[in-house]
């Protein structure tokens, strides 16, 4: 389990890092706790690792509370942990704490970084899904210059996004929740920290006299690429209290198409995301009722 | 005395070097080493029809390419049965460097030498062999059918026929006032140390003479193993086992191919040749254990008691027989438990596969016989609606019963004659300890919560401490310093700490002094390993026969100074005196000095000693006939059986209906290993032994496909639990001596992991009501479960109302 040879380069400057990108087989290294098992076990063999991390600029998080643009921007360098415990984040987008505190275990978080797993397009990752949820996009930059991508054009398949080609994700935009809109994030796996055999992230919105006005999902480890799923039609209209919740997870149970593996069934699965659907819309609701 | 230290909690002082950071494995001896790495096959069963290693020949750093071609003498022969058993009629094994099928994936094809491990890989890389696919067998019921032969010259898959009986089981089931039969299952899981396999080899040109440290449970037979293997003379090999990162097993074989092929590099080669084992190699070409398919059929009477008891069972082997057929055996002859069986026949089929070797994991075959007697007392106690304690309760074998012979031949050939045991008193305190009689009280506080509980319990005794011998080497230096050395090998267990105890106890000395050396061939000769719960009961008993030994001769040497009678001498704190002369002493460290009547003042111990020193007796020689210098001694232990420890397991599960999740929220043990060295080392050989037993039971399984392919070889995909998986464990201990070996003890190195399959499918099966026939299970497999209308519902029987 040693990986093969491969260059290395840390470059100061994002310039010099596209340069550096433009070689054949060339791989952005940030967090590195996908990649280097890969690399590891010889699955993966880049000619060259372009270390990004000395490159300034790229670890902040920025976030703006109300307005144009309101929500929390992630940059390429942030580690999971960061978001963990970004009090402000977590105001203007709870989705952000509650779906890290799910991310494998303390030593990945502390490295692991929330962009790198976005652009690692593994749909058993949280953060992809978060994306989805939360309607983001990311910011490529190439040697042509900087545009932003929305979720669903940016994953592709698994393992797969949109972008060819010499690119550094620089940057995760989650736009902020908006008002009477509450969230909640749970996840079944086998051991604690593992990837999830199931997870979802959940988003209900209620008009002001606390009825139900949308009611959205995305899960983990379900579907080849993140997807949000519209639940509304099943509550749309209903009251906070009394809302059937168990009709959404119905609902929920009929949109999605999960694979069996090793760890669990694809009936296991979609049996879990009616039980999470459920769950997570009931304390999503409530709390919508205060923000 | 503060020096009685038998039976005290004592802190392990092997813990700050290992989790510090400070333990010396074998990957941290011999830096700048050439670095072996192997070429493993990727089909499970295939013939080789050609290596081609010449786009390997180029690459910087190479140093030597090995192909079995290469292997001459010994080492181009199969490597050695261990255990042959005269039922092993069809004995099988692989050669060091596969020569022309490989029978797994994993097995060692070629063997790379280069300058680091990065460019042995990538020499690896460029190495083509060639394969003829052949049909491959996964799984006992596959290899059963014998569609397809692992072996060619072995057309059944059958290696071996484990027959045992002891009365005429078709009459006495027919005799029997009822009778049940039921099959069921039980998966692969492994051992998974820590620490690979590692092995590191250096020759020594000068005096032709080499050193081998490796990762064994048995330094002194792998040492035999290179000797014999690569011809050469047995003391010109050194074998040390440094720290060991765990064994469970896995350790015990031997010769690995790696032990013999990288010596064999190093001596051709004239360099020191190191090879560490990567996780992936574990997986894949180490050792598994536990599948069995089991058929059980008991008869009893309406009371429930068993009258008879017929186990059919087919044994996965994996693709070769190394190891013979000791864990077949040991589910045969463990089967039985802490139960009066009046008749008893086990049938095991010993079967080959296309997989991974199956020799003894921590348990080695226990919990496979604790899973079919357990579950049959769970299903006695169904057909009866009686509580599951109450019919353990009329099985047990009583008290008076001692020795108790089963009429059956254990794994090491002797019968299997329980010396002592108070199964009776284990179930009272389990009984007690877990809350039994509350169950239904919880249950009901659970449903308020919408979780279904149940309570599960297994019982179960352990042969441990099995022969041949160990032996013990206690010297008392001149410094005051006590050198203690065993043969046999360490991986965790805190045998420093254990061995320290006995030895500062027997002989009256500051537990400080003493310095615990275990598994280096340089240090004691004769040894047999590190296995079957036997470190403490032979090496124990082994080095507190020498520790007396040296306590004998310091008294007589004291004595003779002090003028007094010996039997007026005791020994505290390292310092012999008179009983009730105060002043009239001498320091053990001195009397070591006095041992020898060569004493050049070296230093101020010999010249302290002088004032002790009589003229001597003119008439005698300084050192008499029959004795020797030096305050040494060696002794061994070689015991008459084996010691049978005991224990009784319950666990408490919660499951959530809504997405079958297992919780395991109580986990109650007790046991008996017979007196105890230090309780604080017993319990973490149980809590670790629970944490093994909650992974085999929930967790764990090699999941081959149908092409032999390991689909789960990583930590990411094979489960091991969690700190956060393994229950909270509450422990009560009795202690029934054993009369068979001096300081009274049984071993405690395993129990912890034999009944946690048996005891949470019990208690799953409780608060589900469907019954448990495979194990382990997981959410989804139980949801499959619960959903299937086929499945047999279980009926109810009261827990914990005296029936």
């Amino acid at each position: 389990m040693k990986p093969a040879p491969f260059g290395y380069a840390d470059p100061t400057s994002l310039d010099e890092a596209l340069t550096l990108l433009t070689e054949d087989g060339a791989k952005v290294l940030a967090g590195g706790q996908s990649l280097l098992p890969l690399l590891s076990m010889r699955l993966a063999s880049p000619a060259t690792l372009v270390d990004i991390n000395r490159i300034p600029g790229l670890d902040s998080v920025v976030v703006t509370p109300s307005g144009d643009g309101a929500g929390v921007r992630v940059g390429a360098l942030v580690r999971h942990v960061e978001l963990l415990h970004h009090a402000e984040a977590a105001q203007v987008q709870p989705l952000l704490a509650r779906a890290t505190s799910n991310v494998a275990h303390p030593a990945i978080r502390n490295r692991g970084t929330t962009v790198g797993s976005i652009a690692h397009a593994d749909p058993s990752g949280e953060m992809t899904s978060v994306l989805a949820l939360t309607g983001g996009s990311v910011t490529v930059a190439t040697p042509a210059g900087s545009s932003a991508v929305g979720w669903a054009d940016f994953f592709v398949g698994p393992l797969e996004t949109s972008v060819h080609g010499p690119a550094v994700v620089t940057e995760a935009f989650f736009p902020a929740l908006p008002p009477r809109t509450g969230t909640a994030f749970e996840e079944v796996s086998r051991r604690k920290g593992d990837y999830a055999v199931c997870g979802a992230g959940v988003t209900v919105t209620l008009d002001e006299d606390s009825r139900v006005t949308s009611a959205r999902a995305s899960y983990i480890s379900v579907g080849l690429v993140p997807e949000v799923h519209d639940l509304t039609d099943a509550v749309v209209g209903q009251s906070v209290d009394s809302a059937d919740w168990t009709a959404a997870g119905a609902l929920a149970r009929t949109l999605v198409d999960p694979d069996g593996d090793l760890h669990a069934s694809a009936d296991y699965r979609r049996l879990l995301v009616g039980v999470l659907t459920e769950r997570t819309l009931a304390r999503a609701a409530q709390e919508a009722q205060n923000r | 005395m503060t020096t009685k230290l038998m039976g005290e909690p004592v802190r392990r002082r092997e813990d700050l070097r290992l989790i510090t950071g400070r333990g010396r494995y074998t990957d941290d001896i011999g830096h700048g080493a050439a670095a072996a790495a192997f070429v493993r096959s990727p089909y499970a069963h295939a013939r080789i029809l050609g290596i081609d290693v010449d786009a390997a020949l180029d690459v910087e750093g190479v140093i030597a390419i090995y192909t079995y071609e290469d292997l001459v003498g010994p080492m181009a022969e199969p490597l050695p049965v261990l255990i042959p058993h005269p039922q092993l009629t069809a004995p099988r094994t692989g050669f060091p460097l596969a020569r022309d099928v490989v029978q797994h994936v994993g097995e060692a094809v070629v063997m790379v030498v280069a300058t680091d491990r990065y460019v042995a890989e990538d020499v690896c890389d460029r190495i083509t062999v060639s394969y003829e696919e052949l049909p491959v067998v996964v799984g006992v019921d596959a290899a059963r059918a014998a569609a397809h032969a692992v072996h060619e010259d072995v057309p059944d898959n059958v290696a071996a026929r484990h027959h045992q009986e002891t009365g005429d089981v078709e009459a006495a089931l027919a005799a029997s006032a009822r009778t049940l039969s039921f099959t069921q299952y039980i998966e692969r899981s492994a051992c998974m140390p820590m620490e690979g396999k590692g092995v590191h080899a250096v020759w020594n040109h000068d005096d032709s003479s080499l050193r081998v440290h490796t990762s064994t449970q048995a330094s002194t037979s792998v040492r035999a193993a290179i000797a014999a293997k690569l011809q050469l003379s047995l003391e010109k090999v050194e074998v040390i086992a440094p720290d060991v990162g765990g064994g469970f097993g896995v350790k015990i074989v031997h010769p690995w191919p790696e032990e013999l092929l990288v010596p064999m590099a190093a001596i051709a080669l004239g360099q020191p040749v190191h090879w560490a084992e990567d996780r992936r190699e574990h997986f894949i070409s180490s050792a598994h254990e536990r599948e069995q398919r089991q058929e059980i059929t008991v008869g009893y009477d309406d009371e429930g008691r068993v009258t008879a008891l017929d186990v059919r069972a087919w044994h996965d082997n994996g693709a070769y027989t190394p190891y013979g057929i000791i864990v077949p055996i040991v589910t045969a002859t463990q089967l039985v438990g802490p139960y009066a069986v009046p008749v008893y026949r086990v049938r095991i089929d010993s079967v080959y596969t296309n997989t991974v070797i199956v020799t003894p994991y921590r348990g080695a075959g226990r919990p496979q016989g604790c899973y079919a007697m357990e579950r049959t007392m769970d299903r006695i106690a169904q057909d009866l609606g009686l509580d599951r304690a109450e019919v353990r309760r009329r099985n047990l074998i009583q008290p008076d019963q001692f020795p108790y012979d089963h009429h059956l031949t254990f794994q090491d050939g002797r019968p299997v004659i329980y010396d002592s045991g108070n199964y009776e008193g284990l179930l009272d305190k389990l009984v007690a300890l877990v809350g039994w009689d509350r169950a239904e009280e919880r249950r009901a506080e659970a449903a308020s919560r919408g979780k279904q509980l149940g309570i599960g319990m297994a019982m179960y005794v352990e042969g441990t401490g099995p022969g041949p011998y160990e032996g013990g080497h206690v010297q008392v230096l001149g410094s005051g310093k006590v050198l203690v050395s065993t043969g046999l090998t360490s991986q965790g267990q805190g045998h420093e700490t254990a061995f320290a105890q006995i030895v500062a106890h027997e002989l009256g000395v500051p537990i400080e002094d003493v310095e615990v050396t275990t598994g280096d061939t340089r240090r004691f000769g004769y040894a047999v390993g590190t296995f079957a719960s036997r470190a403490a009961v032979m090496s124990g008993n082994a080095i507190a026969l020498a520790a007396r030994g040296v306590r004998a001769k310091a008294l007589r040497i004291a004595a003779d100074v002090l003028e007094a009678d010996v039997d007026d001498l005791e020994i505290d704190e390292g310092l012999v005196q008179v009983k009730g002369t105060p002043g009239a002493s001498i320091p053990l460290r001195t009397v070591a000095v006095l041992s020898n009547p060569l004493r050049y003042a070296f230093d101020e111990a010999a010249r302290q000693a002088t004032q002790f020193a009589g003229p001597g007796d003119d008439s005698k020689p300084p050192v008499a006939v029959g004795d020797a210098p030096g305050l040494e001694h060696v002794d061994y232990y070689s015991p008459i059986r084996s010691t049978f420890a005991s224990g009784a397991h319950a666990a408490v599960v919660e499951i959530d209906p809504t997405t079958w999740e297992i919780d395991v929220v109580d986990y109650a043990v007790v046991h008996d290993c017979g007196n105890i060295i230090n309780p604080m080392i017993v319990e973490g050989q149980v809590h670790g032994g629970v944490a093994q037993g909650v992974g085999g039971a929930l967790y764990e399984r090699m999941a081959y496909d149908g092409d032999g392919q390991l689909q789960n070889a990583s930590f990411m995909d094979f489960l091991m639990p969690y700190a956060s998986e393994v229950p909270d464990v509450v422990i009560d201990h009795q202690e029934t001596p054993s009369p068979l070996n001096p300081l009274g003890l049984k071993g405690a190195g395993e129990a912890g992991v034999i009944p946690g399959t048996a005891c949470i499918a019990s208690a799953i099966e409780d608060a589900v009501g469907r019954r448990i026939a495979a194990m382990p299970i997981s959410p989804t497999e139980l949801y499959d479960l619960v959903r299937n209308p086929d499945a047999e519902r279980v009926p109810a029987a009261p827990t914990g109302v005296p029936a």
